[in-house]
């Protein structure tokens, strides 16, 4: 599939940079999800961005998944689309509060990362406005993490 | 309107006598919705510009973690609320990206027509609201003369004229009426005359193109790494759409062009979506003569419920009934993203399946969201009456934005 | 009667002072759009040129509180738009309605959730419900011609015996709502004052109320 060829090559030259900082790549219904260690997380953007053989030059959404059994419970995942190559990649990293945030290399992910900040309580250092979004300000909780019920606290 | 010291954020700007902090509030009639803008202004000049979203915030994504995959279909409907089908076909084809199944061809030829039609119908609302607020009140009422045409052809097929829930996963809820397809011959013979009469009213005039010729300019590095997509970005001449670049259902069978724009302002986003509206109306078209006699709905008896003459003879047919509407079908563990190309951008539902029925995480990619990020771009260092155009120009609908 | 009998020509109307200021007011209504989701685009639908709900009741529409009279509360009403509706609803000017259109707006529709108002009458007193999901332009018309009649039926110059107040908050205790053919439900108390009473006592109430009956117990 002309798809997977360039993907290919992108996860050889990642694999080549990264190393063992990349936990896992996994394919599921042509789709290729590529997990690295919180510690690269910002460096593996700024290399998918300005490497030519990934030219990844639009964030498509940066968002987040709670699993609470698990020590570093929130997964944060981020979809990349390369307009020219015509290929999409989606990165994840875990996290129990604090990652980097990606505003210095595309600055579409600064809503992206308010709203992830007000439904889970990740906190994104270096973001330049990080403050609630969709919620009041003065809301108190994170109501998109497990243990927050659906009817919320004052119904 | 008193004066306010703010204090300094950022070192940026310095606390000014004639500075000035105005509240676009919630309730105002040309935010098309309720978005709250916070302007800082020095006179007419906007210094600032701050959307605050939220005030539509239903919910969706934790209402979702708790239902079966077929009843988010009707929470899906009211995010876009002006084009409700193409958010059921994206989220329907995410659910059918996880599961594997295909789709019999008749039901995705009429999920093509009904979703250009659609688009149609969102791109009059825009027109309608957009050219309303710059100050021709009239265009309005023209657009929805047209849209009625397409919402009867909505009431015809499921009923209802604005949240439809037409679409089921495997295909769709049942087969279109006779007299549908006279229905939409008759809409695509008619549409072209009305759209040469908004062109001979709207493009031309010289007060409208003094509001729009050189306002909100966004360059095409700066749409793309705002994320923009859809016609915004598409007017400042970055040839991106998904039914073309990336096709699904049966797009890549279809010819159709894809309008371009040059300066990136708003006369060029508005004459992108014009000439979009004539570029659907050809689609289906084309789409018609494609069109056959055949089932709807997928062959799959894990996930389609049963015909209602079997379930309500045979024991089998009514027991497997019963267990899809109490129980659901499960989705194999792993995610997808299942996109299309709607009336605003791209709209992506991300799905992450934990083998159960209900989706673990669903995540909706809504254009408005981030096209709306990309306001102070285009309003800062202009005047206060452009932030209305701006508004209009980048066509948001606030249950996208604030889901 | 005899002075006034058979008077006057057919040329005059006689009514009561009431209902002259009724007809004026329900003719002349000035709604204000709040619409705020999916209800909203129908109604923008309805008020125009196919359905004309709108203007043939003369009804213009305003689109500030301070000019208008009729506050049409159109799609879902979230905790961060409520004191917005308020502070809208207190801009008006007496005599003032509300006329709630749509599920979400009656009461939070399948939107049960942190984040929504389970209804509109939560925040301010409702009028006229309009159900539906969104409601079919003939049930707007419907909704508008009941808020028609109960203006007309309004004591404005004669005395009204209930005085509602209308910054008072919706009370919440279903058991103090009267109705018609009021009916008093039991409380604990009254199961317990039931409890200490003697079996004679109880057969003697029986045989007042079902006359025909002996006792069961002998």
């Amino acid at each position: 599939m002309p798809m997977q060829d360039s993907l290919q090559v992108v996860v050889d030259r990642l694999k080549d940079k990264f190393g063992d900082n990349i936990l896992s790549v996994s394919e599921f219904r042509d789709e290729v999800t590529v997990r690295f260690k919180p510690e690269v997380w910002l460096e593996a953007h700024t290399f998918l961005k300005e490497d030519p053989d990934c030219a990844f030059n639009m964030m498509i959404d940066e968002t987040a998944a709670d699993y609470p059994l698990r020590p570093d419970r929130f997964d944060v995942i981020c979809h990349l689309l390369s307009l020219d190559k015509r290929h999409r990649l989606r990165t994840k990293t875990q996290t129990v509060e604090h990652i980097p945030s990606l505003v210095p290399v595309w600055r579409t992910a600064n809503w992206h990362e308010r709203e992830t900040y007000d439904l889970f309580g990740i906190i994104y250092d270096g973001h330049p406005d990080l403050r609630r979004i969709l919620l009041t300000e003065d809301w108190e909780g994170f109501p998109l993490r497990k243990d927050y019920p659906v009817e919320g606290y004052d119904m | 309107m008193q004066e306010t010291k703010t204090a300094p954020q950022n070192g940026e700007f310095q606390s000014s006598q004639k500075r000035m902090r105005l509240n676009m509030g919630p309730q105002h009639p040309s935010t098309h919705g309720v978005l709250q803008i916070v302007l800082d202004l020095e006179g007419e000049v906007v210094m600032r510009c701050d959307p605050v979203p939220g005030y539509l915030h239903r919910g969706t994504e934790k209402l979702a973690e708790g239902k079966y995959y077929n009843q988010i279909i009707p929470l899906t409907d009211r995010l876009d609320y002006v084009s409700a089908f193409n958010n059921n076909v994206a989220f329907v084809l995410a659910v059918e990206k996880l599961l594997g199944i295909e789709i019999p061809s008749r039901a995705n030829w009429i999920r093509m027509i009904l979703m250009e039609l659609q688009r149609i119908a969102s791109h009059l609302i825009w027109f309608g609201t957009h050219v309303m607020d710059i100050g021709a009140v009239t265009a309005f009422l023209y657009a929805m003369r047209e849209r009625e045409m397409i919402l009867d052809i909505f009431e015809m097929c499921c009923g209802a004229r604005l949240t439809y829930s037409y679409c089921r996963v495997g295909g769709l809820m049942a087969d279109t009426p006779p007299g549908f397809e006279e229905k939409v011959e008759e809409f695509v013979k008619h549409f072209p005359k009305a759209h040469a009469e908004y062109m001979k009213l709207v493009t031309k005039n010289p007060i409208f193109m003094d509001r729009t010729v050189d306002v909100g300019v966004i360059t095409a590095e700066d749409a793309i790494d705002m994320g923009l997509t859809g016609a915004s970005l598409r007017g400042s001449g970055v040839n991106w759409d998904l039914r073309k670049h990336e096709p699904y259902i049966h797009y890549d069978q279809i010819d159709f062009d894809v309008p371009l724009g040059s300066k990136g302002d708003c006369y060029d986003r508005y004459l992108c979506r014009m000439e979009e509206m004539l570029q659907s109306v050809r689609i289906v078209d084309q789409c018609m003569k494609f069109l056959k006699a055949g089932p709807v709905r997928a062959d799959d008896p894990k996930v389609m419920l049963p015909p209602k003459e079997l379930a309500m003879s045979q024991a089998e047919a009514m027991q497997r009934h019963f267990v899809q509407v109490i129980h659901g079908f499960a989705t194999p563990v792993g995610e997808a993203y299942g996109k299309i190309e709607a009336s605003k951008g791209e709209l992506g539902f991300y799905l992450i399946s934990d083998g159960s029925s209900r989706p673990y995480r669903m995540k909706i990619r809504g254009p408005s969201y981030v096209n709306l990020q990309s306001l102070p771009l285009l309003t800062e260092g202009g005047m206060v009456a452009d932030v209305i155009a701006c508004i209009g120009t980048i066509d948001i609908v606030l249950g996208e934005v604030d889901r | 009667m005899g002075l006034l009998n058979n008077k006057f020509e057919e040329n005059i109307v006689t009514t009561t002072v009431d209902s002259l200021i009724g007809w004026a007011k329900k003719s002349s209504m000035f709604p204000l759009l709040l619409g705020t989701a999916c209800c909203g685009i129908e109604m923008m639908a309805v008020g125009y040129s196919r359905f004309d709900v709108l203007e043939r009741f003369g009804m213009l529409f305003r689109f500030s509180p301070r000019q208008s009279d009729v506050m049409i509360v159109a799609g879902t009403v979230t905790k961060k738009m409520a004191p917005v509706i308020k502070t809208v609803y207190d801009q008006m000017a007496d005599p003032k309605y509300v006329i709630a259109v749509g599920s979400c707006a009656i009461s939070g529709n399948i939107y049960k959730n942190y984040s929504t108002l389970q209804g509109l009458d939560r925040i301010v007193p409702v009028d006229v419900y309009i159900p539906g999901c969104p409601p079919i332009p003939e049930a707007f018309a419907y909704g508008i011609i009941e808020l028609q009649k109960k203006i007309q039926r309004e004591k404005v110059i004669r005395k009204n015996k209930e005085v509602l107040d209308p910054t008072a908050p919706p009370t919440g205790d279903v058991a103090a709502i009267k109705r018609p053919g009021y009916i008093k439900l039991p409380t604990a108390e009254d199961y317990a004052a039931f409890l200490d009473k003697d079996i004679e006592e109880i057969e003697a109430e029986r045989s007042l109320l079902m006359p025909g009956r002996g006792s069961e117990t002998k």
